[in-house]
């Protein structure tokens, strides 16, 4: 009997992770237990990551606390689960979290056979190599032959080996579980190379024994659009994901921060921006929100541009630039569907 | 008027054997239903999300290499053969483990007995160590540790042939050449002899009483006659050797730090556990029988050898099997430290690829659970030979 009674628990246990996600109604559900549950990073530098206090903050973050503001007018009303990579799909899948941000790679399975939908793009990044300045390796062209640390369930597994066959050269793989022990590793020589996102490298970079022994190459070898991703069939919820973060990039566009959007929404004649701050109109109403939502993500979280520069940009001590992130107007690739 | 029953003809209701028949039966039919409820309901549940089901995957094309397989694998091979590999790498570590571990806890256990002051602390030491740290902080230690101490690979020490960094241990790998099969013959040859002596010496000591030391003379025929067989065929082996390239060591075989870490973490860890048992098991047994055995004229070795130790396994084989479990189980640590094992690349690389979780963790449990009952079965069936034959 006992092994029975084994088999009807793990079939059950299964199941439940499958089924308690109910399909449709995350933002009721999100309203009826008065905070959003948002999937996070164990603490990547810049994206997500907290403090001996157990604060965090970084750009995945925020996206998650614009999201929450939007819902509840408090950037306070979020609780972050921490995820390793191969768990974050299953902790979304299962319900165990209302969305996932944790610089997760957009890519076509992800999308198409996981029952996940993803929102918006909200870093757009590329994998690189960060390898021991005293090789004297110039190009990731010279890698034949190397030894390549990384860390598992990521797509860098699987761009490495792409590019790698695609030049005919041969590596040896060492991975590792979690990022700080494949850095560990790299650091202590095991390695010749680190691979994963260059924003990654930056940050990780840091946090070397001795950073400006390491140099990150130059080639980019993938394209590595993260954002946050929410569960297939609950299209509003996906919808006020989306428009959460397209409101913060129009509001960059338009030139409203936190600082100014008190101010611009009393002065302000631009019917462009009396839609989004919901002056004279109420485009929360579908979203199931209220009219101000967008001012309140705005005022309380910031717009894009305000969030890049304090995680990851000039403000922070990754400073990296904003190259691809830049609004499309001003050089990027960050371009969001008007507010009307 | 008759209203008494024949007892013989007992109502089939109040018969004892049908009702538990019965009983049994709708039990098992409730079984069959829950489980065939709950996994149409998944069924159903996956098909909604369109999360994809099935073990097609094991076909398609893995794309990513192994850092340590012992089949031959690329990664233009397919999940399936990825998943052999894994599989191969995490027998091997258990085995392995099983065997060292052994080896370190049966002389432990002994050595925490021994009447040397020194030696019987140094054991109680270590034993106390290393069964009261968590596995995984050790696997890290020595992966670390051994990271530390050794050279990049430019500055490799080198002795002979052989290559030392933080790459691993290099070693010249054997190539075989034409002829090579007469020096096989060779050694299966002297194995049939050698087993053929033993039998015939355990005859004659039952039938005579005479002694004759069986097992040293055949390791002596093993070896002379392998070498004559060996030198017979020209010496038929060549070397390659290892060689320093721009990054690495290329050529000759390799022993990858973490490969040597797990099995230093898992056969320590689990050696520590076995001493102790290995020091119950022969502080169970009466002083008395020791006594007897003296009396007897037996000398202390034959005495612990032929007296003690049999006795003493009748405790000491059940607790150890379940040790054996452990460290086969355990062995999913390795993950921890890039040695490419089951959970390493089934349930990370393969999942994060595929994204079928619940065939891939499926196949892990299949694979453990089978580990586990094949070494239950067999530590089973070793310990109904060692028991105590009762007449």
């Amino acid at each position: 009997m006992k092994s029975n009674v084994g088999k009807i628990l793990s079939t059950a246990a299964i199941t439940a992770v499958i089924s308690t996600g109910a399909a449709a109604g995350t933002l009721d559900d999100v309203k009826a237990k008065g905070y959003l549950q948002c999937g996070v990073s164990q603490g990547v530098p810049g994206f997500s990551n907290a403090d001996d206090k157990g604060n965090w903050s970084g750009i995945d973050v925020d996206a998650c606390r614009a999201v929450a503001t939007a819902i509840f007018n408090d950037p306070s009303k979020v609780k972050f689960t921490p995820l390793s990579a191969k768990e974050r799909f299953t902790a979304l899948q299962s319900g165990e979290i209302d969305m996932l941000s944790r610089n997760t790679t957009w890519t076509f399975t992800r999308d198409v056979s996981l029952g996940l939908d993803f929102t918006a793009i909200t870093f757009y990044d590329g994998q690189g190599f960060m390898v021991h300045k005293e090789l004297g390796v110039k190009s990731a062209k010279d890698l034949d032959g190397a030894t390549v640390c990384t860390q598992s369930g990521t797509t860098t597994e699987l761009n490495m080996a792409d590019f790698f066959r695609k030049n005919n050269m041969s590596y040896v793989p060492v991975i590792i579980q979690k990022a700080d022990e494949a850095v560990a590793a790299y650091d202590s020589g095991r390695c010749d190379v680190f691979t994963t996102d260059k924003s990654g490298l930056a940050a990780w970079r840091t946090k070397l024994k001795n950073p400006k022994d390491n140099i990150i190459l130059p080639e980019t070898i993938s394209k590595e659009p993260l954002g946050p991703v929410v569960r297939q069939g609950d299209e509003q919820w996906k919808d006020l994901v989306t428009w959460v973060l397209f409101a913060q990039v129009n509001a960059e566009e338009m030139g409203i921060n936190s600082k100014n959007v008190a101010e611009i929404k009393k002065t302000t004649k631009d019917p462009a921006i009396m839609r989004l701050l919901g002056v004279d109109s109420d485009m929360g109403k579908d979203l199931g929100l209220s009219a101000d939502w967008a001012y309140n993500v705005i005022a309380k979280v910031g717009n894009y541009g305000e969030e890049f520069d304090r995680n990851v940009g000039k403000d922070s001590p990754l400073d990296l630039p904003r190259g691809l992130n830049n609004l499309w107007d001003n050089g990027g690739i960050m371009y969001a569907p008007p507010v009307r | 008027m008759n209203d008494i029953k024949d007892p013989s003809k007992k109502s089939f209701l109040y018969d004892a054997g049908t009702r538990s028949l019965v009983f049994q039966v709708v039990l098992l039919a409730i079984v069959i239903y829950v489980c065939y409820y709950l996994f149409s309901n998944l069924q159903a549940n996956l098909d909604s999300r369109g999360i994809t089901t099935g073990f097609a995957f094991l076909n398609e094309p893995a794309g990513f290499p192994i850092l340590i397989h012992l089949i031959s694998y690329t990664e233009a091979d397919t999940y399936g053969r990825a998943f052999l590999v894994a599989l191969i790498n995490t027998f091997v570590i258990s085995l392995l483990g099983i065997i060292l571990a052994t080896i370190i806890g049966v002389i432990m256990g002994l050595a925490r007995l021994s009447r040397n002051w020194l030696v019987a602390r140094l054991a109680t030491v270590y034993i106390e160590t290393l069964r009261n740290i968590p596995l995984l902080l050790q696997m890290f230690f020595w992966y670390f540790a051994v990271l530390a101490a050794l050279p990049t690979p430019r500055n490799s020490y080198e002795f002979a042939d052989f290559l030392l960094n933080k790459r691993g241990i290099y070693s010249p790998s054997p190539i075989t050449q034409e002829g090579f099969s007469i020096a096989v013959a060779g050694f299966i040859v002297s194995i049939v002899i050698s087993i053929a002596l033993i039998i015939w010496a355990k005859k004659r000591q039952t039938r005579t009483g005479l002694w004759f030391p069986a097992y040293w003379s055949s390791l002596g025929i093993i070896v002379v006659i392998t070498f004559l067989a060996f030198a017979a065929a020209g010496f038929p082996l060549e070397f390659n050797l290892p060689h320093k390239t721009r990054f690495n060591v290329s050529g000759g075989m390799v022993l990858p730090p973490e490969f040597v870490a797990v099995l230093v973490a898992l056969s320590t860890y689990t050696g520590s556990f076995i001493a102790e048992i290995v020091r119950a098991g022969i502080l169970s047994v009466n002083w008395g029988q020791t006594e007897a055995a003296r009396s007897l004229g037996l000398r202390d070795s034959l005495t612990q050898r032929l007296i003690v130790l049999p006795q003493a396994l009748r405790v000491i084989i059940p607790p150890l099997t379940s040790q054996y479990l452990n460290l086969a189980k355990n062995s999913s640590l390795g993950a921890a430290i890039a040695y490419p094992e089951l959970v390493s690349v089934v349930m990370g690389t393969t999942l994060n690829q595929t994204g079928q979780a619940i065939e891939t963790i499926g196949l892990c449990m299949l694979v453990y659970g089978s580990l586990s009952l094949s070494i239950s079965l067999f530590m089973n069936w070793y310990n109904k030979k060692m028991s105590l034959i009762e007449r």
